[in-house]
């Protein structure tokens, strides 16, 4: 059985928009909710409306955080079943046309895919056009649901989603305007992204919640086909027995992530500059693949040109810093970005890209140890390297 | 020693993984995605890497997977497809070897700061007078030698593999010791990339455009019509619309001319055979090979025949000591030494 403690080496993790560590604060506030409070909050007995009642807190704390109102929170399992929610559930309702960005997470894309939608190509950046999307949207008809991500999981570029709202309202006024705001949570202000949609979906996991738990908001007045029918416990939008220690958990890690969001963003944000800065001036072959500003503070996306991404990883890996590349298939074999491609960036540019991923636990010494295990290990493939 | 292992999630690879543990390496195992689209046999399903995967965590090393399906695309699904479109023969397996396991993974295992690359195949490297030499696994039917001859030198100094000496019975009974789930694993058959079910013209024909030919005889007469050219092989009896009769084979496929000669068993009997593609594995050391008899192995596990090789530049004639059965364009011939035990070099039919 493999070993669940806490490895006894200290360890770069540099993986944070894959997962986050659990806050601190979450895991202890979700503890008693294994064990002691076991009840379902659906029951009628006093020891479920005390779960009850816990489960209103977090609801209320979660909708501070947002900015929407209590009553279009929905707690779902993850980010997964929030982006299937919006994309299938608004087409299953009204049978129009889906339209997502080029650079959507899989979760959105092969929503979109798999109902026969519209992709729209993005810059070389990476954001949408909003131009680009006005045309598309004007030139497709009954529109059910348009989805684009606040912020891209690979490189961390921030989509201007108030501009696209515009083109949204405009073009396609009866759609629903869904966002992916799984990336945005620990670096943008969600007061200020959820004005321009009507549905946002979020995963706990990214921002020091629990694995498993998902947050999905839908406005007032709007509808989707539920994918889950049951028992209707999410007010019918979203059937299921409540998680009652992992909707504590989110709400706790997302009440803390939105407090310290701002100093969190100045500080990370320096390491990262740091971190890329490290890089790109010590391996020749290295760029970053966002100009700067374009991104969220908390992702250095590189690309090291000649190099293999399965090769820097492993060599990382030994150095015992977790970062990662593209995303992974079934197998477990890194799958070439589409993100990248969509992009246009160049192919032998795309196969040594590397993601270094900044949270609430990353140190000055983790982004050290990172330039300089990145810098060893591009040395021994073969990459010029500079001495810092 | 550092040991990067392939595991494919069979039983070989798996039972290799516990002797390199057994004999003190420090084994990482490493699973190669290589085809991307629709299969259910072979090496690169889902449920192979779940088996090299749990096998490497039971038997306590780490597990990676490499995604090298882009390059086997190019080395070997590629060229596998132009062979039917030329009228060859192609043995992709051994294009697989000779590009990915050993080329790619060398690469990779050499640059990332292994000792060795291991793999589960049946073959031994044994030493002799100080040059590492390839020979067949000890387990005659098992033997695989024929699929790794393309190894030089220098990959036989690098590679290790770890189960050649047993007996195959003895891999799955350690495998069973081990309690490695792959244990009872039925071997691999067919081509990894063609699904048991849409078969090879299934596999082919959305890649490449089928041709009908006339099927002709000696005397150039029509006999009978085949659908698709590309699909008939040198050799051949089934599937050529002949009806009943006497037994007749195809003894020539001329692709752009659309024709296939049929004839007697007999008129597939060559005295010399032009091999191509060349590799010996003693850095091109064909002292051994050249201008003696050698027996020379056809197929996977084909009767060897005997013949003298002669070598000219690039390419050699095998002079076959009696008559031989021809060999199709395409495959590959190793050459053995006259114990039948030691692989001299190796190539790809030309005619």
């Amino acid at each position: 059985m493999a070993s669940a403690s806490i490895p006894s080496r200290e360890y770069v993790y540099l993986d944070h928009a894959a997962t986050s560590p659990l806050r601190p604060e979450a895991h202890a506030a979700m503890e008693p909710y294994g064990d002691v409070m076991y009840a379902n909050p659906s029951g009628s007995h006093r020891f479920a409306r005390e779960a009850r009642q816990v489960i209103d807190e977090a609801r209320d704390a979660v909708a501070e955080a947002i900015g929407c109102a209590p009553g279009e929170i929905i707690f779902t399992s993850g980010g997964t079943e929030g982006a299937n929610s919006a994309v299938l559930g608004a087409v299953r309702r009204t049978g129009g046309t889906a339209v997502c960005a080029a650079t959507e997470h899989h979760a959105v894309l092969h929503c979109v895919e798999h109902v026969q939608g519209v992709v729209v190509p993005v810059t070389e950046q990476g954001p949408v056009d909003p131009d680009v999307m006005r045309e598309t949207l004007r030139t497709t008809d009954n529109v059910a649901v348009v989805s684009v991500m606040a912020v891209n999981n690979e490189t961390g570029a921030i989509n201007n989603l108030e501009l696209i709202s515009h083109a949204v309202r405009r073009q396609a006024p009866n759609a629903i305007f869904h966002t992916d705001a799984v990336q945005a949570a620990c670096w943008l202000d969600l007061r200020t992204i959820w004005p321009h949609v009507d549905a946002l979906t979020l995963s706990a996991h990214k921002f020091g919640g629990p694995k498993g738990m998902g947050i999905m908001v839908l406005r007032n007045g709007f509808n989707v086909e539920p994918l889950l029918l049951g028992g209707g416990q999410e007010r019918d939008r979203r059937s299921g027995t409540h998680n009652v220690a992992g909707i504590v958990g989110t709400s706790v890690a997302l009440t803390i992530t939105d407090e310290k969001r701002a100093s969190e963003v100045a500080r990370l944000g320096a390491l990262r500059d740091e971190l890329i800065h490290g890089i790109t001036s010590r391996v020749e072959c290295a760029t970053a693949t966002l100009a700067p500003g374009v991104g969220i503070a908390g992702t250095a996306h590189v690309c090291l040109e000649g190099l293999e991404s399965e090769s820097l990883l492993y060599l990382l890996d030994e150095a015992d810093v977790c970062v990662s590349a593209a995303s992974a298939c079934a197998s477990g074999a890194m799958e070439p970005s589409h993100v990248l491609a969509a992009m246009g960036v160049p192919r032998e540019r795309i196969k040594g890209s590397l993601r270094f991923s900044l949270g609430h636990t990353t140190t000055r010494q983790h982004v050290q140890a990172a330039v300089e295990a990145t810098a060893a290990a591009a040395s021994r493939l073969g990459a010029k390297v500079s001495v810092s | 020693m550092k040991v990067l292992l392939a595991m494919s999630g069979g039983v070989d690879s798996s039972a290799a993984a516990l002797v390199l543990r057994e004999q003190g390496h420090d084994v990482v195992g490493v699973t190669m995605r290589l085809w991307g689209g629709e299969s259910d046999t072979g090496c690169c399903s889902v449920s192979d890497v779940d088996d090299a995967r749990r096998v490497a965590q039971q038997v306590g090393v780490d597990h990676l997977v490499f995604n090298f399906s882009e390059e086997f695309n190019q080395h070997v699904v590629d060229p596998y497809v132009k062979s039917h479109v030329e009228g060859t023969t192609p043995n992709p397996c051994i294009e697989c070897n000779r590009h990915l396991k050993f080329d790619k993974l060398i690469e990779r295992g050499r640059a990332l700061g292994f000792d060795a690359v291991a793999t589960g195949h049946h073959a031994r490297i044994v030493e002799q007078d100080g040059v590492k030499r390839l020979a067949r696994g000890a387990d005659a039917l098992k033997d695989q030698s024929y699929v790794v001859h393309m190894l030089s030198g220098e990959d036989l100094s690098y590679v290790m593999f770890p189960v050649g000496h047993m007996q195959k019975s003895e891999v799955r009974e350690l495998a069973t010791t081990g309690g490695l789930r792959t244990a009872a694993k039925p071997d691999s058959q067919d081509v990894c990339f063609i699904g048991s079910t849409i078969g090879r013209a299934g596999f082919l024909e959305p890649r490449l455009t089928f041709n009908s030919a006339q099927v002709v005889d000696a005397s150039g007469d029509t006999v009978g019509e085949v659908p698709a050219v590309e699909l008939v092989t040198l050799g051949q009896r089934r599937g050529l619309g002949l009806g009943g009769g006497d037994k007749r084979y195809v003894v020539a496929v001329d692709v752009p001319a659309r024709r296939v000669t049929v004839g007697d068993e007999s008129e597939l009997y060559v005295s010399e055979t032009r091999i191509g593609t060349l590799s010996w594995p003693y850095n091109s050391d064909t002292s051994l090979v050249n201008g003696t008899e050698v027996l020379v192995q056809g197929s996977a596990h084909g009767d060897r025949g005997a013949g003298v090789v002669a070598i000219d530049g690039d390419e050699l004639t095998i002079r076959w000591s009696r008559p031989h059965r021809r060999i199709a364009p395409g495959q590959t011939v190793v050459f053995y030494d006259a114990s039948d035990t030691m692989v001299l070099g190796g190539g790809i039919v030309l005619s």
